[in-house]
């Protein structure tokens, strides 16, 4: 049913902040690990100890870097990259057999591995990289938001989420329902400007990237400059160890 | 159109779940391991273990690799072949503990100090310091002499706790985080989690590291400073600070030596030591009384600056006003650093002028009543909200210690240390400055068949201290505790090979070590490191170091050089204790221990090798090991050991659950449900401590009498920070001239030169002692954030995410140098030569070359196929770092390490690089293939 | 993109093989009367077995072969499901155009509107084929008005050619198809360069600064993997520009060869084997660069500044 819901009851998905991702990959090995025996069970690699290690993975983390205009100094980004989710994916679409779907209850987008025949249009549509060829299991795999954890009766309600989100250290990555203005995740796009990869191939991302802050490596407001090297330092000194002595 | 697939929601994967302690790195968060019909199906964070709440990281997430590593040993090994060959005979276990029995048994029974015990990423300390103590031999350490004793020695001689893992900054009320040198090093989890914590408050962080990637990536300001220059960078805003009288005073004059008199009396036997009275106490300036008055006077109207002259003549100066002559002079001012460190003057004019402000202007103030150490009563804990943290890039120079030191004197001048918002100590700190353990090792203390009379390790206050043999020459192996290196508090395990294989000081018959890759990317000069472990004395034909018992749990470089191999468990299976008496887990908030559990059964013919330390002590009938009847004391292995074994009446490895019923924390006698009481509580125990003893701890009345009722402490004294360090002038006046022990004359002006009281900057050796323009390059390495050394890197799952490293070097210089991205370069030494491919970058200081650390591999090796990218693309720095300096004048080549501590100085690396003539797509140098013999899959 | 050996099959002999079908269709009653029975079934033979090396050649190129049935069931939203159906629908009508033309089952009203049908359908699936790639917005280079009318033309070209080839070796005069042939290879070199015209002239309105967000100063720095993922050992492929030039020139120069082939095949009828040879070379490099210069915008990730 490759044909798209006319709206999702929720838009599930995932806020990113790179002003706080370090770059730790614990996401992505959170994301393997669970799914390799998850929903997209397994995640079948290839030459494992020899020359070419490769295999599907949900969720990459890239590393930019952005110079400043002056060419001089710069900034090291490092940039989590999986399936956003969209609105209007052209992957869903473009499937022949149906196997991929957005799924009408929280607009999570899904592969059926049952019924994937491997066909890999759907790579050839997303321009986000987000679906990875499973040489072994000759099917599609994808992020699939942890549809097997954040309804899974069997956790603690509070570890219903992602994988990655989970186990993000700095807190850099958020779940919620961005179809909620009034959601946690929705607030936080809106307060931090949160915006959208590729916005002019309108497939509607629904996960959101929060923007770096601006350096703070300039004179601020408000902070005075000490003063100058005087000559009159050890008399401050003095003076300061005096006032100790009357304050005693 | 069809309905949509109908998905498992619920999906139960698992079906059982078993927490315990993570070991992918130092950082021993609590996990929890999903199990599905046995096998390990997940690992994720455990939500109430104190240490990472819930979160996990790259590395620990990857632990199934880890465990289910083609790379594991499985079968107790000995050699048949040459050294190197690969050619092993595959034992059963009683032999392998009959034949290391025998070798031991010879070493004890003729001369203890033969043996060299040396563990590497060992996390069970507490038991193996423990066992050299009980085998008699000085020889033992961990390997903290090349990771970052500089910081814990620092530290802990000048406020009784350290950076490191003793304590942490306080993230939730910090406004100002300066973070020197750290690139995912210990506290990997922790240290993410509050830097998360900071931005959400839009605190302000500021990193110090010539590489801008990691933490400093996320950093408001990056100080790009250049490697081993940190301390005239820490120098220069203290020059500011003091400069603009921006102390806190009140601080200083109550908490630290600052107004201690010190004995201005140039030449003499005393001069530089502090000036004490008839009952030998410390003496302070009473500004009123216009006399000398016992530091415990706390009435006393103490003078923090100035110049005096006792009744009896003597000349005498406060410690600060010593430290404000040394750092208001004009060689600490910003513009007469900035060229040298690489940091603009404006920069260090704004750092200083920033933390001024935060520290003074924007205080913290907590509604918290409590009592200082004098009896005065505090309405609230007001904190000056900066706080610190510093790892490898201070530590991993021969500057480290001092350097460590300045950035603790900053801290302290601005009053910081454990206050709200500052820098806090973890228990089982502080503890007294140094702590009171001294090292055994002397001559008279080492006995055939009998046990040191105390542990190898400790902290040495003066030259009567160190342990040298009566010619003055090094007792220990390592030459730590010489002259060498006094203060070398955790030993120098990057000496031993090399010194073993020179027999200098001696020969040794055996050397014993755990998880450490002596052979490869925990060397320093591999090349020479593989001669040392192969040559043989030409008159016998033998080795020169005649036997090598290793045990670790995958065939790693290592395994190839020794001759005995006891193959080791992974971490989820085996009891482990993660104890208050080596390096615990605890939070600033309370004291924290926790245990490892084995979640799964080895299907290998492996042991975990703290039960086959103790098998083997006693087989050797080593006394803490063996009952008077001559039985095992701990039959149960180290489990046994865990809960039974008493350090001190009522202490023991795990401070939770103690007393018959486990109701006691700290002191109490054995709990025989002990380990399952940590099970029950998710493997870990933590105390929270109340509000009022969680700041001020070094001062704290309250805070310092519980600790000594719990045994973190042994008196409830108050723990004065040392600005001032005397232990330091004591070894300076010896080489100097005075007292019956000092150094030989080729040490002295070295050691008059380091042991300096006050903190200061000297150039990193390496640099000072070759030709900087031979050499202009600085090159060091970083931590990649998923990997933690060897044993993380040939994880099949993280070595897709690095599977070989890159060269990094900036933009601009490369330009200069005419290397584009992707020429392979060569990078050289005055030591060697390798080569590697270069990637340009922009945030990387210009005069420094970088790369991930522990990536390059040896072909063949850790279940690795041989054309694995870690062998042919892959590279060291390690080969061009030497273990000694160049020679001095005089011909004696010292350690390439801190002259302090002993700390392997592996930052000072200085290199020259140039694109190679040879572009082909191989790394260099290459090895030999070894032999692989990991157990496949 | 990766210009995979089998999805190039899969076009080029589709392509001719559809394209036979279509011309065999189309002039079943005008060329010469009727055919020889040995003629109509090589013709058919190669026609389908062309299409069905092509078929199959795709199919065994899928992860699950023994699903492909499942592509036909999206073809209200999917080109590739509608391929899949007027592939599979097409093959009946051909079978039976095939038999009623070559006689062995007698209906000549039937062969007209059979062949007709047959010839719809070819183009129609040629046609199909040819949206899958022009409807994707991720490739630029495909993501063309002139994708489809390509294929179209190719089908043609190639179908033609092969068609003189089989004529020459029955002996038959190709009538009408020799004219056919000649228009479809002039009409593909001049909607070939076109194309190509286009496809360079075509901005790259994508680029890593909005792919990241991070604006025009950003660059790749570090890769996720340090060895080739999927994504791009499949999207990644990058051909040098120069060595792309090269490879339009001879497609021209084999194109030109096999148009004077083909004009020579008038009267000495057996070059158009030769011809042919030369079509299905120029197919050949047509196809691989139409993969190798499919500029995917994921690149962008991977350190593409623009797609």
């Amino acid at each position: 049913m490759t044909a798209l819901p006319q709206t999702t009851a929720k838009k599930l998905g995932l806020v990113i902040d790179l002003d706080t991702c370090v770059g730790c990959q614990a996401c992505a090995t959170s994301c393997k690990e669970w799914n390799t025996q998850g929903y997209s069970a397994p995640l079948a690699d290839e030459d494992t100890r020899g020359a070419d290690p490769h295999g599907p993975w949900l969720n990459r983390i890239h590393g930019y870097e952005v110079e400043d205009t002056n060419g001089k100094d710069s900034r090291v980004v490092h940039f989590p990259r999986s399936c956003l989710h969209c609105e209007t994916p052209a992957c869903v679409t473009v499937c022949p057999t149906g196997a991929s779907y957005k799924r009408a209850e929280d607009g999570i987008v899904l592969i059926n591995p049952d019924t994937c025949i491997g066909c890999k249009l759907c790579s050839w549509a997303c321009p986000y990289g987000a679906r990875e060829y499973d040489v072994q299991e000759g099917v599609m795999k994808k992020c699939t938001l942890c549809v097997d954890r954040i309804y899974n009766e069997n956790f603690e309600p509070e570890d219903r989420q992602p994988a990655c989100v989970k186990a993000c250290p700095t807190g850099a990555r958020h779940f919620g329902d961005l179809g909620d203005e009034n959601s946690a995740v929705s607030q936080l796009v809106k307060a931090r400007g949160g915006f959208d990869l590729l916005p002019e191939m309108g497939y509607k991302p629904t996960n959101k990237y929060l923007p770096p802050r601006a350096k703070r490596d300039t004179p601020q407001a408000g902070i005075e400059a000490l003063p100058k090297g005087d000559g009159s330092a050890m008399d401050r000194l003095f003076k300061l160890a005096d006032r100790l002595l009357s304050g005693n | 159109m069809s309905s949509e697939p109908v998905v498992a929601l619920s999906p139960k994967t698992w079906d059982e779940i078993k927490t315990t302690t993570c070991y992918m790195c130092a950082c021993r968060c609590g996990i929890k391991v999903y199990l599905k019909d046995g096998t390990v199906t997940y690992i994720d964070g455990n939500r109430d273990h104190p240490v990472n709440k819930g979160v996990i990281c790259g590395k620990g997430a990857a632990g199934i690799k880890q465990h289910y590593s083609p790379g594991r040993l499985s079968k107790p090994l000995i050699r048949v072949g040459e050294r190197g060959s690969g050619e092993f005979r595959e034992i059963e276990w009683e032999e392998a503990l009959q034949t290391a029995t025998t070798w031991l048994g010879n070493v004890r029974k003729t001369d203890p100090k033969k043996l060299a015990f040396f563990t590497g990423r060992d996390q069970s300390q507490g038991l193996t310091g423990w066992w050299a103590t009980q085998f008699g031999t000085p020889n033992y350490a961990a390997h903290g002499g090349f990771c970052s004793v500089n910081m814990a020695a620092a530290g802990l001689y000048t406020f009784g706790g350290s950076f490191w893992e003793f304590g942490e900054p306080d993230w939730k009320y910090t406004k100002y985080f300066l973070l020197f040198g750290v690139a995912e090093d210990h506290g990997s989890n922790p240290i993410k989690a509050g830097l998360g914590k900071l931005k959400k408050r839009g605190a302000k962080f500021v990193s110090v590291n010539p590489i801008k990637t990691g933490y400093s990536a996320i950093a408001d300001e990056w100080v790009g400073v250049r490697p081993g220059t940190d301390g005239l960078f820490v120098g220069a805003i203290i020059h500011e600070l003091l400069n603009a009288g921006q102390i806190d005073g009140d601080y200083l004059n109550r908490y630290t030596n600052s107004p201690w008199l010190v004995i201005d009396n140039k030449g003499a036997a005393d001069h530089g030591l502090f000036a004490r009275d008839e009952n030998g106490e410390t003496l302070v300036w009473d500004a009123h009384k216009k006399t000398a008055v016992p530091t415990s006077d706390h009435n006393a109207a103490r003078a923090l600056m100035g110049r005096f002259t006792l009744p009896d003549g003597r000349k005498v100066a406060t410690s600060f006003q010593l430290i404000a002559e040394r750092y208001l002079s004009a060689d600490h001012a910003p513009d007469a650093v900035t060229e040298r460190c690489g940091v603009p003057a404006d920069t260090i004019r704004r750092i200083a002028a920033e933390l001024a402000h935060v520290a003074f202007k924007e205080t913290v103030t907590l509604n918290v009543p409590w009592t200082d150490f004098t009896g005065r009563r505090h309405e609230t804990m007001i904190g000056r909200p900066v706080a610190m943290h510093a790892m490898r890039g201070i530590s991993a120079h021969a500057n480290g210690f001092q350097t460590c030191r300045a950035i603790h004197l900053l801290q302290i001048m601005l009053g910081t240390i454990d206050t709200p918002g500052g820098f806090r100590y973890k228990a089982p700190y502080p503890r007294p400055i140094p702590p009171h353990i001294k090292p055994t090792g002397k001559p008279d203390q080492i006995w055939p068949n009998e046990p040191l009379p105390g542990p190898p390790l400790g902290f040495v206050t003066g030259p009567e201290d160190l342990l040298l043999a009566d010619d003055g020459s090094p007792q220990r192996i390592d030459k730590a505790y010489s002259w060498d290196a006094p203060i070398a508090a955790h030993g120098m395990m990057h000496m031993v090979i090399t010194n073993a294989a020179k027999r200098d000081p001696y020969g040794i018959d055996v050397l014993f070590m755990y998880m450490a890759n002596m052979s490869w990317n925990s060397a320093m000069n591999i090349p020479d490191t593989l001669k040392y472990l192969t040559a043989k004395d030409e008159t016998t034909g033998e080795y020169v170091i005649p036997k090598i018992i290793y045990s670790d749990a995958y065939a790693s470089e290592m395994v190839h050089y020794a001759d005995l191999i006891l193959p080791d468990t992974t971490y989820l299976e085996r009891w482990d204790c993660i104890s208050l008496l080596d390096r615990p887990i605890s939070e600033a908030d309370g004291p924290a221990d926790s245990i490892r559990q084995p979640v799964v059964e080895p299907e290998r013919d492996v042991r975990a090798f703290q039960s086959v330390l103790l098998d083997l002590g006693a087989r050797l009938k080593l006394p803490g090991m063996t009952t008077p009847e001559g039985q095992a004391r701990y039959p149960g292995g180290y489990p046994d050991y865990i809960v039974n074994h008493e350090r001190a009446p009522g202490v023991g490895p795990l401070a939770g659950f103690r007393g018959v019923d486990g109701t006691q924390s700290g002191k109490g006698a054995p709990n025989p449900n002990q380990l399952q009481a940590y099970i029950d509580n998710g493997c870990h125990w933590f105390y929270e401590l109340p509000d009022e003893h969680k700041y001020f701890k070094h001062v704290n009345k309250g805070y310092l009498e519980w600790a000594t009722g719990f045994g973190l402490i042994g008196k409830p004294e108050p723990i004065i920070h040392q600005l001032y360090c005397e232990p330091l002038q004591k070894f300076r006046l010896a080489a100097e001239g005075h007292g019956a022990i000092q150094p030989p004359d080729g040490h002295r002006a070295r050691i008059i030169e380091a042991f300096d009281p006050i903190p200061f900057w000297y150039p990193p050796f390496e640099g000072d002692l070759v030709d900087e323009a031979a050499f202009p390059m600085h090159a060091v390495t970083q931590r990649p954030m998923a990997m933690y050394h060897a044993w993380g890197s040939q994880n099949s799952w993280l070595r897709q995410i690095l599977g070989r490293n890159w060269l990094y070097i900036a933009k601009e210089r490369a330009a200069k140098l005419g290397i584009a991205d992707g020429d392979w370069v060569t990078v050289t030494s005055h030591q060697g030569q390798i080569k590697g491919q270069a990637k340009l970058m922009n945030g990387v200081n210009p005069d420094t070359v970088w790369t991930w650390n522990a990536i390059g591999k040896r072909s063949g090796t850790w279940g690795l196929k041989k054309d694995a990218p870690e062998a042919k693309q892959g590279f060291l720095l390690n080969h061009l770092i030497s273990e000694l300096l160049p020679k001095r004048d005089g011909g004696y080549r010292f350690s390439n390490s801190d002259p302090v501590t002993g700390q392997a100085a592996w930052y000072d690396l200085r290199v020259r690089v140039e694109k190679s003539a040879d572009q082909s797509n191989i790394s260099g140098p290459q090895f030999p293939t070894l032999k692989n013999l990991g157990v496949g899959q | 993109m990766n210009p995979a050996y089998s999805v190039i099959l899969f076009t080029t002999a589709s392509g001719a093989g559809y394209g036979l079908l279509a011309l065999l269709g189309l002039t079943s009653t005008s060329v010469g009367q009727s055919p020889s029975l040995g003629f109509a079934i090589v013709a058919m033979v190669i026609a389908l077995g062309l299409i069905t090396i092509g078929l199959l050649s795709s199919t065994m190129h899928l992860g699950h072969p023994e699903r492909a049935w499942r592509a036909l069931s999206q073809w209200k939203t999917s080109w590739l499901s509608r391929e899949g159906v007027a592939a599979i629908v097409s093959y009946p009508f051909a079978l039976a155009f095939g038999v009623t033309w070559a006689g062995l089952y007698t209906a000549p009203d039937a062969v007209a509107p059979l062949g007709f049908i047959t010839a719809a359908l070819s183009l129609v699936t040629v046609f199909t084929t040819g949206k899958i790639y022009a409807t994707l917005k991720t490739i630029r280079a495909w993501h063309q008005p002139l994708t489809v009318p390509v294929y179209l033309f190719f089908a043609l070209a190639s179908g033609s050619s092969l068609h003189l080839a089989l004529s020459a070796l029955f002996g038959r005069d190709p009538g009408a198809i020799a004219p056919v042939a000649l228009i479809a290879l002039v009409t593909l070199a001049f909607l070939k360069f076109l194309y190509w015209r286009a496809i360079d002239a075509a901005p790259r309105e994508h680029t890593m600064a909005n792919a990241t967000g991070l604006g025009a100063n950003v660059r790749q720095w570090e890769v996720p993997h340090t060895t080739k993922n999927f994504v791009q050992r499949e999207m990644g492929f990058v051909v040098a520009r120069r060595h792309a030039s090269r490879l339009r020139g001879l497609f021209f120069i084999v194109l030109l060869c096999a148009g004077l082939l083909e004009l020579a095949a008038s009267l000495i009828p057996m070059l158009s084997l030769a011809g042919f040879v030369l079509m299905f070379i120029a197919a050949w490099v047509e196809r691989w660069l139409f993969f190798a210069q499919g500029e995917h915008v994921v690149t962008l990730f991977y350190g593409n500044a623009q797609a």
